[in-house]
């Protein structure tokens, strides 16, 4: 057994021995890397070490939770006396406690996420890899004339996670990223966009010439941004936007939310929620990707769900808790923070459709092809739907100009019943993706 | 906690004065520009209760340290969060490394620190207020809220307070500490009405004591509010889709100032050029009738420091006077490398975090108008009290903020409430707009947080009512 999970069993005794009836716990510990490069010079450069134990106990059925980055004995002893403090001031629930004993996962499949040897590369090369990303976007046109930098960043992190019910479990994983951000610049306009790339091997990233290159594409296109008159039009996500809409369906079908009545997907399992041509799936497997995971923060083993099924809501994402306000059973899908257990996503998509997005755009005669949304005008409790929006017009099936201070508006559920056409670019570049989505009517407000 | 920094992490972690200037002193001081030492203690608390009860309680502690060493526009940042002395010289090699390379530059002479403010000492902190009272407040809010509407059908209270011990120390030994008490109420509330659902949300705190919730019985009025919100929407028609007259509401609307021009003012960007006001001070930017403060020195507020994270007191900074640009909101990096002082603004979410130039409380100051008259002066547009979160591009300058509570206006009455929309306009743009400055200069109520490069920090905001000509709503009624 590793040092990990030895503090762990030491932990969960402790708290036992303090009157605690059930517990759990995690620890993690990470060490990080980040550079950053601005107009070809060193900007910062962070070296990190975190570590952090949380404590969640149980006295009878009432709950508290404690955290500390401080792992010494003393401080440790503390963090249980606390946390057990904590449990008796608060209110019994009946629905309280661990997952079910015959749930946890028997073993820790690996999954691929660690790439131990990715991290074995100088501050130097790592540095290099920064420069040569923002180079290619600064060498790309001549107005790219600035940029917020190059970054490249690695993690590599430990997690480790007991019950005092019996589950046990540990694992490692690696992150890598590199992005840009260039500026383009034109008759005195400016506008800054950017491209990233994050795996879990840095075998797996993308070039830093290829990533710089689609910055400086991104950034050149949006030059010469005007306003569109407001109107009720056709619009198309780009993948990364038609992602940022999945997330919003996801959050509405969590437990929390569910079952505090906070969501417009309450009472609708089973119901048609979407045109047939949306399946959204979450998969927690697969081998190497970013959101997946062994075993979820109850220590369940994560599987495939589908969320919606050629349009009928086909399950919620649950942890055990919500599941069993719910009546339903957990789906694995409890994410662990310092305060508790919530629920969240691991590798969320939208299938891919058979249209290509060339097709798509050319279905239009006229209407908006959306690359960037800002704002939080999402109000998941009722749907309804408003962002600022950064894009390109289409006009008569082509993209024709750049359009910016304008909002896309509308409600999710009757815009997911509005698709008309789903890509079939789907590619994980997160930890949540979809292809390009066309969506039938929404509202666009400008002059 | 201690109230004295320096004996708290002398005591605590043997880090004596002697062993700060150990580190940052010797070799650190001679072959950088800047360096410092930044020590952190965080403890925290947060009680939330759901469906009539505290379920949910926890308890965290947090400590750690992040070491600094600059070179020109090289900056190298370590942290750890074990204070152990090994562990800080490690941190400190580390931070070294990256300005080893650098060329000549002198090392900045420090001047003596001007004595701190003294913004929130507080007799008994929140963090140490026994916590029966704390959830038997959470109860009564509870009460409170479902009493006020039968259609109330869930009322999530959460109260956090946290304590934060920090003490910074600058390469030539010298050290400035604060102690920073912080707390936040939130009362969230679903009404259901004929299967129609809403949500309404009201909240407030700052560095001040649990007894600021009893004063004339302040929990009441965040329920209401909530409750007022929720109920509100029930009723709310489509919003309007196009660019209006807007009037905003004062207090925490002043969003608007944080997203329209705050951002694009700090002074990072300004440095970079990357922002759409970079190179713009003397210029007009807004109309005549605007002047937007930033002020870090408000006693108890949420976006008051006595010291900023850099250890520069804080101070009252004139962003824009009478329209005019006047100002950026630095820290020690940019102020340095743009020939400027620093102001007071170099803040970050913790140890973790490197400092970046990043707002306190930022506000427009009154006018001379009467609020009644503002809204008459409209025969149609939109009238938004209250507001989500926004979002900013700093280089295009385009900013949304979304309104959660707004009615409209027609012919110079405030009538229907209208669902949420966001609103977007252009930085530099918007504020040439406002024609009208009312003599109601509300701060918000202390519930900011402030996102940039993924640190989190504790802002506060504040407007009078203002009447914008022209700025586009996202409704969905065309």
């Amino acid at each position: 057994m590793s040092a990990l999970l030895d503090l762990l069993t030491d932990v969960l005794a402790r708290a036992r021995t303090k009157g605690a009836t059930e517990a759990d716990a995690f620890v993690v510990e990470d060490q990080s890397f980040s550079a950053q490069v601005r107009m070809g010079r060193v900007d910062t450069v962070k070296h990190a070490r975190d570590q952090h134990l949380a404590l969640r106990v149980f006295v009878g059925r009432s709950a508290a939770a404690a955290s500390t980055s401080d792992l010494s004995r003393e401080s440790l002893g503390r963090l249980v006396d606390e946390a057990v403090t904590l449990a008796r001031i608060t209110a019994p629930d009946p629905l309280s406690g661990l997952a079910d004993q015959s749930e946890l996962a028997r073993s820790v499949p690996d999954l691929g996420l660690d790439d131990p040897r990715g991290h074995d590369l100088e501050p130097e090369a790592k540095i290099d890899l920064a420069r040569r990303c923002e180079q290619a976007a600064l060498g790309y046109d001549p107005r790219i004339t600035n940029s917020e930098g190059g970054d490249f960043g690695d993690g590599h992190a430990r997690y480790a996670y007991a019950t005092s019910h019996g589950f046990r479990g540990e694992y490692r994983s690696s992150s890598f990223s590199l992005s840009t951000s260039p500026l383009a610049t034109h008759n005195g306009e400016m506008q800054r966009d950017g491209w990233y790339h994050i795996t879990r091997k840095r075998a797996s990233l993308d070039a830093p010439e290829a990533i710089g290159r689609v910055a400086a594409q991104r950034a050149l296109r949006r030059l010469g941004g005007r306003r569109v008159k407001t109107a009720e039009v056709p619009v198309i996500f780009d993948p990364q936007m038609a992602a940022s809409l999945i997330r919003h369906i996801a959050g509405a079908a969590s437990g929390p939310s569910l079952y505090r009545g906070a969501s417009f997907l309450l009472n609708r399992l089973g119901e048609t929620i979407a045109a047939p041509s949306i399946t959204i799936v979450d998969d927690g497997t697969l081998p190497g990707a970013l959101g997946s995971r062994p075993f979820d923060g109850e220590g369940l083993p994560t599987r495939r769900t589908v969320v919606v099924d050629r349009g009928v809501l086909a399950s919620y994402l649950l942890d055990s808790y919500s599941a069993r306000k719910l009546g339903l059973a957990s789906t694995h899908h409890a994410a662990r923070d310092g305060s508790g257990v919530s629920v969240s996503t691991t590798n969320l998509h939208l299938a891919s459709g058979d249209a290509s997005p060339e097709s798509l755009i050319r279905s239009v005669k006229n209407g908006l092809y959306v690359t960037e949304l800002i704002g939080f005008g999402v109000n998941g409790v009722t749907g309804d739907y408003s962002r600022g929006a950064v894009g390109m017009w289409i006009d008569n099936g082509e993209l024709a100009y750049p359009v910016e201070e304008i909002t896309v508006a509308g409600n999710l559920l009757d815009m997911f019943r509005a698709v008309e056409g789903v890509g079939n670019d789907l590619v994980f570049r997160d930890r949540t993706a979809a292809p390009t989505l066309l969506i039938g009517r929404m509202v666009v407000a400008g002059d | 906690m201690l109230a004295h920094p320096e004996r708290f992490f002398a005591d605590r972690f043997g880090l004596s004065a002697s062993v700060t200037e150990r580190l940052l002193g010797g070799t650190l001081a001679r072959r950088v520009d800047h360096a410092d030492l930044y020590l952190e203690y965080r403890v925290s608390e947060e009680l939330v209760l759901e469906e009539g009860a505290v379920k949910k309680a926890s308890r965290h502690v947090s400590q750690g340290a992040g070491v600094r060493a600059q070179a020109g526009e090289r900056t190298g940042y370590a942290h750890t969060d074990d204070l152990a002395l090994p562990n800080l010289e490690e941190a400190v090699r580390q931070a070294r490394a990256i300005a080893d390379g650098a060329g000549e530059s002198a090392v900045v002479p420090l001047t003596t620190l001007s004595r701190p403010h003294d913004l929130y000492t507080l007799a008994e902190p929140p963090l140490a207020t026994d916590v029966h009272a704390k959830v038997d407040l959470l109860r009564k809010i509870d009460a409170a809220a479902r009493a006020a509407d039968p259609r109330v059908k869930q009322v999530i209270a959460s109260l956090g307070s946290e304590d934060v011990v920090v003490l910074i120390a600058g390469p030539s030994g010298w050290t400035t500490g604060d102690v920073r008490p912080l707390t936040r109420l939130n009362v969230t509330v679903i009404a259901e009405e004929q299967g129609r659902r809403e949500i309404g949300s009201y909240g407030g705190g700052g560095r001040t004591a649990f007894g600021f919730y009893l004063e004339n019985e302040r929990w009441r009025h965040f329920a209401a509010q909530a409750v007022r919100q929720a109920v509100l929407k029930l009723a709310a028609v489509d919003a309007p889709a196009g660019t209006m007259t807007v009037v905003l509401g004062p207090g925490w609307p002043g969003i608007l100032l944080h997203e329209a021009v705050g951002h694009g003012l700090e002074g990072d960007f300004n440095r970079k050029g990357t922002s759409a006001f970079s190179g713009r001070i003397g210029q007009k930017v807004a109309s005549e009738k605007v002047t937007v403060v930033d002020d870090g020195t408000i006693a108890n507020r949420r976006g008051s420091l006595n010291v900023d994270d850099e250890g520069v007191p804080t101070r009252r900074n004139v962003l824009i006077e009478n329209g005019i640009l006047r100002g950026y909101m630095q820290d020690r990096l940019n102020a340095r490398l743009t020939g400027q002082a620093p102001t007071g603004n170099g803040r970050r979410e913790s140890y973790a975090h490197p400092p970046l130039p990043r707002m306190t409380n930022t506000f427009m100051l009154a006018g001379d108008d009467d609020p009644g008259d503002i809204i008459r002066s409209v025969d149609h547009g939109l009238y938004a009290v209250n507001f989500g979160g926004g979002q900013v591009d700093i280089t295009s300058g385009k900013f949304v903020f979304s309104a959660s509570e707004a009615y409209l206006i027609e012919g110079g009455r405030v009538t229907a409430p209208v669902k949420g929309a966001t609103l977007i306009g252009n930085g530099p743009d918007a504020l040439t707009r406002v024609s009208r400055v009312g003599n109601d200069l509300a701060l918000d109520e202390g519930v900011g947080t402030c996102g940039k490069d993924g640190q989190s920090v504790p802002v506060g905001v504040g407007l009078p009512t203002i009447r914008i000509d022209g700025i586009t709503v996202g409704g969905t009624q065309v």
